[in-house]
């Protein structure tokens, strides 16, 4: 009984999520006109106009190549580095390894408005700007510290004992860690990657001052829906439903990882 | 668990500071570097020391922004750390419902923020909107764009929409990492649902959710698009929350100065509180650990 109390309080909690998704699909089936004209539950004449006006004009889905570019980079970047970091604080004691670690964590903290000039200057200087990499780089800022987090809680829960009859069976570190640790915390690396994916993909303000044409993100191209006429709703919704689907496709590979425990150490 | 102790091990955490320290510390210095300037121009700067600071703290707006940050992220933290653990103990543990949960519950964190700010401004339209016509429709006056508590409520129910979602997720996947022989032991116990929850599941997730909180916590004091797409910070003041006044402070004048010394303060006032709060959930509770 209680168990289906808890099922229903949960499909209802999630159809409530979906509601203003629900808005959004059923906005970006109708034209501007129909949008702001009449209040309907669901597209009285559903086209398509929104989504194959995304699909045939480059200036529109050049975007989308652009930010799964960049948001890839980023997460291969801010795995590889954050792997063997993660195993240093779940495993070894060193000088200033506890401010190390939160010092990671800082890096979330600074409110980005004043920073994005600094930030321009110094990729400017590199002669970065307008390049994929220049924005991977800059969001390894706030995923990389979060990879190292999440990461360390996930290998901290693997027993110590297998890394020493490891390196009694004369493994040396590199064999030891890819061919026997990254399988253990597979689950680990899954659902940091789907964080790293989502939290690289919504940002907007790095991304944007960090590019002007050919690397572009899809999220700043949607602000150009806005005209001198007011905002074209449809374009913007029918855009917004195309942005999850990327997110939404990484999850779906990760989910059999989510649910086979995460952050099994921290836990 | 004991650590070995070995120093080589920075060689592996060096790669992480370097590409972090990198994109980190040139900015905030030249942020710190504007704080205690006033720049005419390109060459031509003045030492001010701490005149910008004085301005910001002794500036009356820029207070009452802080504390509707404060009242906003603790109302954000207050709704959604337990309603997503409860979620997570709602879930189901094995079938075809936990991919289908999972997927849903992970579509609002994949929108971009200023366009989650858009949707909702429709949504929460009266006339064309679905929750604003609902509501309206009951008899309930609900507009966003003259009351201000109205434009509290549809602030914060979109935080909560839009972020519990990421403490459900997290929560949940700490749960599924307990093993079954803890709920075993209790059953012969004979412990009830509360007691599993107080004395298993809740100590158990201490990891987890102090990380959702410390997540929460900056990401909430930070807000920007959402709100300010939304609501533009008013009706008057009343949603205009820390960061929206710093860019109106930023975009507004000439000189960065202030807005610098504002961004430093900002900075500190979360690292103290998130120290504070990881501080305090890494002891809370230790004593019932066995």
């Amino acid at each position: 009984m209680i168990i289906r109390k808890r099922t229903v309080g949960l499909i209802l909690y999630l159809a409530i999520l979906l509601l203003p998704i629900y808005w959004m699909l059923n906005m970006s089936l109708r034209s501007n006109a129909d949008i702001m004209g009449v209040f309907s539950l669901y597209p009285t004449d559903p086209n398509f106009d929104n989504y194959i006006k995304i699909f045939t004009d480059a200036s529109w889905y050049s975007g989308y190549i652009n930010s799964i570019i960049y948001v890839s980079l980023n997460t291969v970047i801010s795995l590889s580095v954050a792997l063997p970091a993660a195993y240093a604080f779940s495993r070894y004691r060193f000088l200033g390894d506890k401010h190390m670690f939160f010092w990671l964590l800082t890096n979330r903290m600074a409110p980005p408005a004043v920073f994005l000039l600094p930030f321009f200057q110094l990729y400017s200087t590199i002669g970065l700007i307008d390049t994929y990499l220049a924005v991977a780089l800059a969001h390894t800022l706030f995923n990389v510290p979060l990879a190292v987090w999440i990461l360390e809680g996930f290998m901290s829960g693997v027993p110590r004992e297998i890394d020493e009859t490891a390196y009694i069976d004369g493994y040396g570190f590199p064999r030891f860690f890819v061919t026997v640790f990254l399988p253990l915390i597979r689950s680990g690396v899954g659902v940091t990657a789907f964080f790293c994916f989502m939290f690289s993909w919504v940002e907007l303000l790095l991304a944007r001052t960090l590019t002007t044409t050919d690397a572009k993100p899809i999220a700043a191209i949607m602000t150009r829906t806005v005209s001198a006429t007011g905002l074209d709703w449809g374009l913007l919704a029918a855009a917004g439903m195309l942005t999850i689907v990327p997110g939404a496709l990484v999850i779906y590979f990760v989910r059999n990882y989510m649910a086979k425990g995460f952050a099994m150490g921290r836990v | 668990m004991n650590k070995w102790d070995d120093n080589r091990a920075w060689l592996l955490v060096l790669p992480v500071f370097v590409i972090v320290a990198f994109s980190a510390i040139i900015p905030l210095m030249t942020v710190v570097n504007y704080s205690v300037q006033d720049i005419f121009g390109p060459g031509q700067r003045v030492f001010v020391g701490t005149e910008w600071y004085q301005e910001v703290l002794f500036d009356r707006r820029l207070r009452e922004a802080l504390w509707r940050q404060f009242l906003f992220s603790g109302l954000a933290l207050l709704f959604e750390m337990p309603l997503g653990v409860l979620i997570a103990l709602a879930m189901p543990k094995r079938g075809p419902g936990v991919s289908v949960t999972l997927v849903l519950l992970a579509l609002p964190l994949l929108i971009p923020w200023n366009v989650i700010g858009t949707i909702w401004i429709i949504f929460t339209r009266p006339d064309i909107g679905l929750l604003g016509a609902t509501v309206n429709g009951l008899g309930i006056l609900f507009d966003h764009t003259s009351s201000p508590l109205d434009a509290w409520i549809t602030v914060v129910a979109m935080e909560v929409w839009h972020w519990t979602p990421l403490v459900a997720l997290l929560a949940y996947a700490g749960l599924r990492a307990i093993p079954e022989a803890y709920f075993q032991a209790a059953r012969i116990d004979g412990a009830s649902a509360w007691d599993v929850f107080r004395f298993i599941q809740l100590p158990k997730l201490r990891g987890v959710l102090t990380i959702s909180l410390l997540l929460r916590f900056m990401d909430s004091f930070l807000i920007y698009a959402e709100p300010f797409v939304l609501t533009g910070g008013g009706p008057g003041n009343a949603t205009t929350f820390l960061s929206i006044y710093l860019v109106k402070l930023a975009v507004g004048q000439f000189d960065l100065g202030p807005a610098a010394a504002f961004s430093i303060i900002y900075f500190l006032i979360i690292l103290l509180f998130s120290w504070l709060f990881y501080q305090a959930l890494q002891n809370v509770g230790t004593g019932d650990k066995r």
